[in-house]
């Protein structure tokens, strides 16, 4: 490594929770961190460095992404929702409400992860069927639920979904 | 339908917990959640060498880089800064183990050199940027091989990698031997892993203006970290506070004080500045203590008929390159649990413990129990095969029975309470037991590979002495309840609410828990052990129980009426068969707090307590599962597990299935493929998620989840614990399996995990013995 370091930053716009964002930031940035340390939008968590726990899952432009996996000079133009602005506040997103109702966390750390991919999963198939949940979850790693209570919260959210769809 | 808001029934009640709603919304507070003004940044340059000589260090180009406020090694720190470990076991060797490396490294993931930048990333460029000249020394990683004469030494201040010896002897084990009809003989190891809490490990520490020292940390144990981190540093215990925020689970691993902490604390002190550490996941994978890695080699002495007479076991334990506070408990727990659910009076069991080149172990969930279920249990089913009796009847002939308790083993320890033979009837019936069979047999007819396997085990819970509880009743009548056994996912403030609401008679909303805070919460020890419902829970009650008798005395003056005659009610308290005479809570602290007290009577309303149940509390379960191994490919398959287990009373029955389904995908992780391996050089081959293979959704089985209650007499709740319960025992019901689907290859033993190309090999090899 040369003694000598540039500290280049490159400007991006992103939208995040519906708020845009103009920021410079290095290249080598990671979207996590730019939202966790930039944004101090630290429900994202970090559990791993090999793109594997999927506990920093947020939706780009509508798709479930490991914003470990992604710079955030690629966020330039993207909006981004984050587990903060799933569901407005004081008011929870059928899927957490879910995680609540079936206990499907302990810790809570891989918890925001996993909601955003079951919210993906739903938005694109609204009657998942078990192993069509048990196999949406294959880049999500939980240490403590042993993943049947988070099964059956996403089922529960799916069959909440559906019925305020059909209400409504 | 909800009871949270009635003040009956909530012990028992599957109760929707109070955590939730902040961490389904990501406002929980994690370590690395923290930011504080002016913070710096650690990152720690750790060794790829599992055992070397460190020739030279050259920090000059880290220094170098604007914004690195400091770079420290070895050399820069007092001797007497060391990670403490107590003499648990008398003459245990304890070799230095100093936060950053002295002269050398013993296992790959010692750290060698700290550096404090502006940024995280800035510290990272310049750990990387230290130059490290290595002399590499031979290792040994495999501990029964670092006891053969002419080993390599793991640590070479030593002569000899033995740390200590221990062992239990009871009744006359030779004579029982010589009486023996049949000794069956086994050799078993279970294999090394990795906790992987998702949340990896952190610290903050912010030195206070008046010279004190705050420190948040990924901790299991705050009250304990706070006294060895005095310990390492020299440094008042009372001025250290210790704050362990959300914590994003421990399961064992985030209950010793890790070097890096110790840094973090040391580096901030010295700068002044906040000092923030957060692990990679692949610093985890060496930095953290891992679990299991015992060898265990038996006999069980037995009659014909399958009475067990005698049982030796000796177990080598690998405890890695350095101790922590707690490195020995797996071992005292093998130990303490060897003869398991058998009336086995003549034992002797040995333990060497034993140092190698490799990442320290100490407790995994379960902590030596998996281990200890893993031996007896398979080498029962062993004893059964090699006589000719059924697995069930074996064990049936040999239980400890319900009239025997409590029951002194032969490794001397009481068992509380226990009904075995209700616990396997009911695994039995929820399995279905007699059909697993017959479908196995016609399975076993066509030449499928299928097994039905049996375990049925005991587990001891709470221990490492006290917990205590305080119960406040505010100025509004509201109650704040401090517990020292802090929460990291297993519901503390949800469950001990369910139970103080039920005993204070007031709606659950009344009641909030802290936890985790040394300036907020008396002394405390922590949560691990499946102790907080046993021993926390238990400090809680009594404490809640004095704070009722007060208010009782309270009431009675207020009431005029004589403390006998005043009962509890709803809210309050009330004059026994006189409607309409009743105080409030809010009506008592008024009256503790303004001075309108009972003569003599002092004023408050708070009480603590301490508690120590002075043993442990036994639980106990049966499992039963079905396997079937694909036989061209090895794979392995679990049909059907029935898990039963006994915690003794149930607080909150959804919690405690949450507990069992969370053990479980942790012993699936150690049966299916879970392994965490050195080369034979010492290399860490498994060091990331990449190569170690942790459980998703889609590995669970089918699965049925049953239960007995057997109350425990010995504390105020009549519980025991619940969080290792299918950790410890499903390992060894699905080895018994296993064992089950091989036999008829003429197969009795494979280690676990069964992965498909070691479980292919051993098919392979047996047929081709089969066919030469």
């Amino acid at each position: 490594m040369s003694g000598k370091m540039e500290r280049v930053t490159v400007p991006i716009n992103v939208t995040v929770n519906g708020v845009k964002h103009e920021a410079e930031v290095e290249p080598r940035l990671l979207l996590v961190y730019f939202l966790r340390e930039h944004l101090g939008l630290t429900g994202t968590h970090v559990g791993c460095d090999t793109s594997q726990c999927g506990a920093c899952t947020i939706h780009m432009n509508g798709r479930a992404v490991k914003s470990c996996t992604v710079l955030a000079v690629q966020a330039d133009g993207v909006k981004i929702t984050t587990i903060e602005g799933l569901a407005p506040e004081g008011t929870l997103h059928p899927v957490q409400e879910g995680f609540r109702e079936k206990h499907g966390l302990q810790c809570g750390y891989c918890t925001p992860g996993m909601i955003m991919t079951a919210v993906h999963l739903l938005e694109t198939n609204s009657s998942p069927t078990e192993e069509e949940i048990r196999h949406a979850l294959e880049g999500n790693l939980c240490r403590c639920t042993g993943y049947i209570h988070i099964v059956e919260a996403i089922q529960w959210a799916a069959q909440r979904m559906r019925s305020s769809h059909v209400s409504s | 339908m909800s009871t949270e808001h009635t003040a009956t029934g909530l012990i028992g009640a599957p109760i929707r917990r109070v955590e939730d709603p902040v961490l389904v919304t990501g406002k929980g507070c994690y370590v690395d959640d923290i930011h504080l003004p002016g913070m710096l940044h650690l990152a720690v340059l750790l060794s790829p060498h599992p055992h070397a000589k460190i020739v030279s260090i050259d920090t000059s180009a880290a220094r170098a880089i604007p914004g690195v406020r400091s770079v420290l090694t070895g050399a820069d720190i007092s001797e007497r800064v060391n990670i403490p470990a107590p003499m648990v076991v008398p003459g245990m060797k304890i070799p230095p183990h100093p936060p950053l490396a002295r002269g050398a490294v013993h296992a790959a993931g010692t750290p060698v050199a700290a550096v404090v930048a502006q940024s995280r990333a800035l510290a990272q460029d310049a750990a990387n940027a230290i130059e490290v000249e290595y002399e590499s020394l031979p290792a040994v990683t495999d501990a029964e091989k670092a006891l053969e004469p002419g080993a390599p030494l793991a640590r070479t201040e030593l002569d000899n990698n033995v740390c200590f010896l221990s062992t239990k002897t009871n009744g006359d084990v030779e004579k029982a031997f010589a009486q023996a009809d049949h000794i069956c003989r086994m050799h078993i190891a279970s294999p090394r892993l990795v906790a992987m809490a998702i949340e990896p490990r952190g610290a903050v520490a912010k030195p206070e203006p008046a010279g004190d020292l705050t420190m948040w940390l990924s901790t299991q144990a705050p009250h304990r970290a706070r006294a060895d981190l005095a310990t390492a540093l020299g440094f008042p215990e009372h001025r250290i506070r210790v704050i362990a925020p959300d914590v994003g689970g421990g399961f064992g691993s985030k209950g010793p004080l890790y070097r890096e902490y110790v840094l973090a604390a040391y580096l901030a002190l010295k700068l002044g500045r906040p000092v923030k550490w957060i692990a990679t996941r692949s610093e985890d994978f060496v930095g953290v203590i891992q679990g299991r890695d015992q060898a265990m080699t038996s006999e069980l002495a037995l009659k014909k008929d399958g009475t067990m007479l005698g049982l030796k076991a000796r177990v080598v334990a690998n405890l890695g390159a350095y101790l922590y506070a707690n490195t020995t408990t797996p071992t005292q727990r093998m130990m303490g649990m060897a003869p398991g659910c058998y009336q086995i009076q003549n034992v002797h069991v040995e333990v060497a413990a034993v140092f190698t080149n490799t990442v320290p172990t100490g407790p995994y969930r379960g902590a030596g129990r998996p281990e200890a279920v893993l031996n007896i249990e398979r080498l029962v089913d062993k004893a059964a095969r090699e006589l000719g009796i059924d697995p069930l009847e074996i064990r049936r002939k040999n239980f400890i029975r319900p009239e025997q308790f409590p029951y002194r083993t032969g490794v001397n320890v009481e068992y509380d309470s226990g009904d075995y033979e209700k616990s396997l009837s009911e695994a039995l019936r929820l399995s279905d037991y007699q059909e697993l069979i017959r479908y196995r047999d016609e399975a076993r007819e066509r030449g499928e590979l299928v097994g039905v396997g049996v375990s049925t085990f005991v587990e001891p819970s709470g221990g490492a002495g006290f917990e205590s509880g305080t119960v406040r009743v505010e100025r509004s009548g509201e109650f704040t309840i401090l517990t020292g056994s802090s929460s990291h996912g297993q519901g503390h403030e949800t469950v001990y609410a369910q139970v103080a609401a039920e005993k204070l008679r007031v709606s659950m909303d009344q009641v909030a828990i802290r936890h985790g805070d040394t300036l907020a919460i008396q002394q405390g020890v922590g949560t691990f052990a499946s102790r907080s419902a046993v021993t926390g829970g238990g400090a809680m009650v009594i404490a809640i129980d004095r704070v009722v008798e007060k208010a009782r005395r309270i009431a009675g003056h207020l009431l005029e009426a004589a403390a006998e005659d005043i009962v509890q009610a709803d809210g309050g308290f009330a004059v026994a068969g006189v409607p309409g005479k009743a105080v409030t809570w809010r009506q008592l602290a008024a009256a503790a707090y303004g001075g309108r007290l009972p003569r003599g009577m002092e004023p408050g309303l708070q009480e603590t307590a301490f508690f120590d149940p002075k043993r442990d509390a036994w639980a106990f379960g049966s499992h039963v599962a079905l396997v079937r191994i694909d036989r061209e490919t090895g794979r392995l398959a679990i049909e059907k597990l029935v898990l039963v287990d006994d915690c003794g009373v149930i607080l909150n029955p959804l919690i405690v299935e949450g507990q069992i389904h969370g053990g479980l995908a942790q012993a699936l992780g150690e049966i299916l493929g879970e392994h965490m391996i050195f080369g034979d050089e010492g290399e860490v081959l498994t060091g990331s998620l990449m190569n170690y293979a942790v459980p998703r959704a889609s590995d669970m089985p089918p699965l049925i989840v049953g239960e007995t209650v057997t109350p425990n007499p010995f504390n105020p709740l009549g519980v025991k614990g619940v969080g290792e319960a299918a950790t410890n025992g499903a390992p060894a019901v699905v080895a018994n399996a296993v064992m089950d689907a091989l036999a008829p290859l003429g197969i009795d033993h494979i280690d676990m995990p069964y992965t498909a190309p070691k479980l292919w090999a051993a098919i392979r090899e047996a047929e081709a013995k089969r066919k030469g």
